[in-house]
């Protein structure tokens, strides 16, 4: 069965006809070719398809793009312009929050809700909102330092 | 490091920046068009002769290609309808009957997934159920029931020569080692040890689950783009099961979203090629996480060891060695040789007696899991030895260093180590720990300990990487290399060993990903042989063309080309910067043109010397050694048998470091995944049938597990022929962890865990019956 939805995805007004059973992350990956996007576990558990509806991370393999109708998404793809990363991404390269990277947009986002939610966290509050998202290279503690890299960076 | 210019600088990953954009490219991005996708029916039984398929109404469904099943498969000329490294012992889709519950019996490929997962729906097998095994001590017994009638060796590898067509057996592989006359220690023995440790089936969870997408070319070629850790591996096995000639198939693997082991070997990629061949369309198979799940499997392993004491030393230890490789061999074989020689540990014992088998079960299949057997081994030795400490009343550290193996002794295979940084890996372990220093007041319910592991793995010898190194004129240069970058940084330091080596810098390098049309040969990207092997061939590569670099500044300058050196994009006299000539000028006087390249191959294959079948006895059983030892603090809570992990130190010796912030972080990271192993990642089976088999049941390390204080210490002692004395880093700091952690359990509250994960559970029983059996004492 079809229906249509108006999304807002990466600052884009996008008018759609979709299968009612799609998940945001197929009609993100399969439409709009956002590869950042990262489907793995398939029930919400690991963070690597984590977008941002209305600035607050979700799974986008768990959420109906029915569902979405009427919000803004925001996916990495929207972080840089191509020239210059976001500062978080910046911290990530700088602390090496990063190895096979699967994980890595949707950590970036997670951690661009965290600070804009909190700009302090303390390191209990980062474990605690990052919890969602898994790293199997287990690269934790990197990306801490990540988190307290682009906090000093969002101040300056 | 002294000396050097990019060798031993921590320089950032080459792939960062398009990794933190999400715009590097994974099999999955790439799509064809006309492209199917691939839905597989599994089998709900863990032993069942097929009877029947009925396929009919899957086939009327509209969007679906083709539905199949092996029996068509096994009909097809020319093609094997079985794979495998060790022995080809695995169907692409199940031929006469089925080995394990989720053992592919039939393949749909349809426009589109969903269409391909509804027409499944129609299929009707009709089964008939055959008595499984599912215990690995069960499988040995003669009664128990085959899982397979005959053992068809691969010849694949090299180093795999030597395994057998099977007598009817579980037994797929029998490695044994003797060494001196262990019933005469244990009959002289002031003390016997003898435990039995085990550690369960577990999954590796790459957060980029399989996926293969292959098509037919305009030139009749067949084209796979795959998630695999080995690439050259792949297109020698689709060649061979297939017959299709090596340079009609071309084999690319882009960035991986995470191997660990996962993606060795053959996968996935017989099964789309079949399909390929069948629909001469695109297809691609991407597994869900619950297929991943019933994939590929860490070896469950039981160890039973003895351990004689005479005047406070170790004089023998007699290990039998039970892994579990469940429904298909895999590369079992080759962990049970390779680790199965390392059981008895990294000591001066006397007397060494190894039995190691690997053995079917209807299970998953398992394969290699970072760490190759080694975790699995080490937690029943160091345990072992730690248990044996305290019982005497030594220092544990103390007993590890005394018989630890020196520089030039004799490991228990009769092989001479060397660059066998052991003792300093312990004495740094001991020092990051405060080993010295009196233990924290303890709670009544909140008891703390401190424990230390220590352990060796041998790198799998023979093996072989080819490279190639083209230099352009401009002083840039392409490294033709098959190592696959699953996120390890091997793409990093490559560049940094071929930057040394030329003069250049490792921006200046560029890496080109593994595509059998172009890049070498190469085994496996696994087992920490990546660094070495890889490294010494782009080395010797790179070396080759600086060569013809000194040869044209020698003879344009008159100087002798021994006295030249490459350094800063220019060949010069050493000590004499200014007399030299760059790239660019190398090139002109050479060619009279910068349009051109410099090319040159080499190849670094290592050998081991013969082991005798019957003693395991060999000169030269491997080319190196990754000695590890970990440290860990616990706190554990009496009254739920809670275990909190407060610090994690993770040692390892890794040669010289090429990149010392990317060794600190494989050995930190690897420690800190082998927490989850060690405190609650189990795949449990009921009856073969796998209940925990999703990331909702089957937890993974979460930030929330990562203790206050983890930090990893690198030891580099330099091995002769290791690029720049490199050895290698991605597997060492998972070898040590679950002893290290069960030792600081007892030192906390006095018991002993043999069984992995520690599960709260598992403590308190522990706890329980410490102190019934202490009661009984008083």
């Amino acid at each position: 069965m079809k229906c249509a939805i108006e999304l807002k995805i990466n600052g884009r007004d996008e008018n759609l006809v979709i299968d009612v059973a799609d998940t945001l992350l197929e009609v993100l990956r399969d439409r709009f070719k956002f590869w950042s996007v990262r489907e793995s576990c398939g029930v919400g558990a690991c963070g690597s398809c984590t977008v941002l509806l209305d600035d607050k991370p979700v799974s986008s393999c768990l959420l109906l793009a029915a569902r979405a109708t009427g919000h803004e998404i925001t996916t990495v793809e929207s972080l840089s312009d191509g020239e210059k990363v976001h500062p978080i991404q910046e911290a990530f390269v700088e602390q090496r929050g990063l190895q096979c990277a699967y994980c890595t947009p949707g950590f970036v986002l997670s951690v661009k809700a965290l600070l804009d939610e909190n700009a302090h966290p303390t390191d209990d509050e980062v474990r605690e909102y990052l919890a969602g998202n898994l790293c199997r290279c287990a690269g934790y503690a990197d990306i801490l330092r990540a988190v307290r890299a682009a906090q000093e960076k969002l101040r300056s | 490091m002294a000396g050097f210019a990019v060798v031993g600088q921590s320089v950032h990953r080459k792939d960062a920046n398009q990794k933190v954009t999400g715009k590097v490219l994974h099999v999955g991005n790439i799509e064809m068009p006309g492209m199917l996708h691939v839905a597989v029916l599994r089998s709900p039984y863990a032993h069942a002769r097929i009877k029947q398929i009925d396929k009919s109404n899957a086939e009327k469904v509209s969007g679906v290609a083709v539905v199949l099943t092996g029996a068509e498969i096994a009909k097809m000329p020319g093609v094997d309808p079985h794979f495998g490294p060790a022995f080809r012992d695995q169907p692409i889709l199940a031929v006469e009957k089925v080995c394990y519950v989720g053992d592919p019996v039939v393949a749909v490929a349809a426009v589109d997934r969903r269409t391909a997962e509804d027409a499944l729906q129609l299929v009707e097998v009709d089964y008939e159920p055959l008595p499984a095994v599912h215990d690995v001590l069960d499988a040995v017994k003669p009664e128990s029931p085959l899982v397979h009638e005959q053992h068809r060796p691969a010849k694949a590898f090299a180093d795999l020569a030597h395994v057998k067509s099977g007598q009817r057996s579980n037994i797929c592989y029998h490695f044994k080692l003797r060494l001196g006359d262990v019933d005469k220690a244990f009959a002289e023995a002031d003390r016997i040890f003898e435990d039995t440790f085990s550690s369960p089936p577990a999954q590796h969870v790459p957060m980029e689950p399989h996926i293969t997408l292959a098509y037919w070319d305009e030139h009749e070629r067949l084209n796979v783009w795959t998630a695999s850790q080995s690439p050259s591996y792949v297109r020698t096995e689709l060649s061979t099961t297939f017959g299709i000639p090596m340079h009609r198939i071309r084999v690319r693997v882009p960035y991986l979203g995470g191997g660990y082991g996962a993606k060795l070997y053959a996968k996935l990629e017989p099964l789309v090629t079949v399909l390929v061949l069948i629909t001469k369309k695109p297809v691609r198979y991407a597994l869900t996480r619950e297929e991943e799940f019933l994939t590929i499997t860490k070896h469950k392993v039981v160890t039973k060891i003895k351990t004689a004491i005479k005047s406070g030393a170790i004089t023998a230890r007699k290990c039998e060695v039970y892994w579990d490789t469940g429904a298909y061999a895999e590369i079992g074989p080759r962990i049970g040789h390779k680790s199965g020689y390392t059981s008895a540990g990294p000591y001066r014992i006397p007397n060494v007696w190894i039995d190691s088998y690997c053995v079917y079960t209807n299970k998953v299949p398992a394969g290699a899991f970072r760490g190759f057997g080694v975790p699995q081994v080490i937690w029943a030795y160091d345990s072992q030895t730690d248990l044996i400490a305290r019982a005497l009343g030594a220092d544990p550290v103390e007993f590890r260093l005394k018989p630890a193996l020196e520089e030039g002794e004799s490991f228990a295979t009769g092989t001479v180590v060397r660059s066998f940084g052991i003792k300093e890996a312990i004495r740094q372990a001991a020092q990051a720990i405060e080993w010295n220093k009196a233990k924290p007041v303890q709670g009544d319910t909140k008891r703390r300990g401190r424990g230390i592991a220590a352990g060796v793995k041998a790198v799998l010898t023979p093996s072989i990487s080819g490279a190639i190194v083209i230099l352009n004129a401009d002083g840039t240069a392409n490294v033709l290399s098959s190592t696959v970058e699953m996120g390890q940084g091997s793409e990093t330091t490559l560049s940094q060993i071929v930057a040394e080596e030329l003069g250049l810098t490792a921006d200046q390098i560029h890496i080109v990903q593994p595509d059998t049309d172009v890049t070498p040969y190469d085994t496996i990207t696994a087992g920490s042989r990546s660094t070495f092997h890889m490294g010494n061939a782009v080395r010797m590569a790179a070396s080759k063309i600086k060569a013809q670099l000194c040869d044209v500044v020698a003879s344009k300058l008159e100087v002798d080309p021994d006295d030249l050196v490459a350094g800063k994009g220019r060949i010069y006299v050493r000590g004499l910067e200014e007399r030299g000539m760059s790239v660019g000028e190398i090139f002109l006087a050479k060619f009279g043109s910068l349009g051109t390249t410099l090319a040159a191959e080499a190849v670094c294959q290592p050998t081991a010397a013969h082991m005798d079948p019957e003693t395991g006895q060999s000169e030269k059983c491997t080319e190196y050694w990754f000695p590890s030892a970990t440290a860990a603090e616990v706190e554990v809570d009496t009254e739920t048998g809670q275990v909190k992990v407060l610090q994690l130190f993770s040692v390892g010796d890794t040669g010289t470091a090429i990149n010392p912030r990317h060794c600190e972080q494989q050995l930190q990271c690897a420690a800190l995944m082998h927490l989850g192993l060690t405190l609650f990642e189990e795949m449990i089976f009921d009856e073969g049938q796998l209940i925990n088999g999703s990331l909702l049941d089957y937890q993974i390390v979460s930030f929330k597990d990562m203790p206050q204080r983890v930090r990893s210490i690198v030891v580099e002692v330099p091995h002769d022929d290791g690029p720049f004395g490199a050895k290698g880093a991605g597997e060492t700091g998972a070898l040590t962890v679950a002893p290290a952690i069960a030792n600081a359990i007892h030192d906390a509250v006095g018991v002993r865990i043999r069984e992995l994960p520690i599960t709260p559970e598992r403590v308190l029983r522990a706890l329980a019956e410490k102190d019934r059996t202490g009661a009984l004492k008083d």
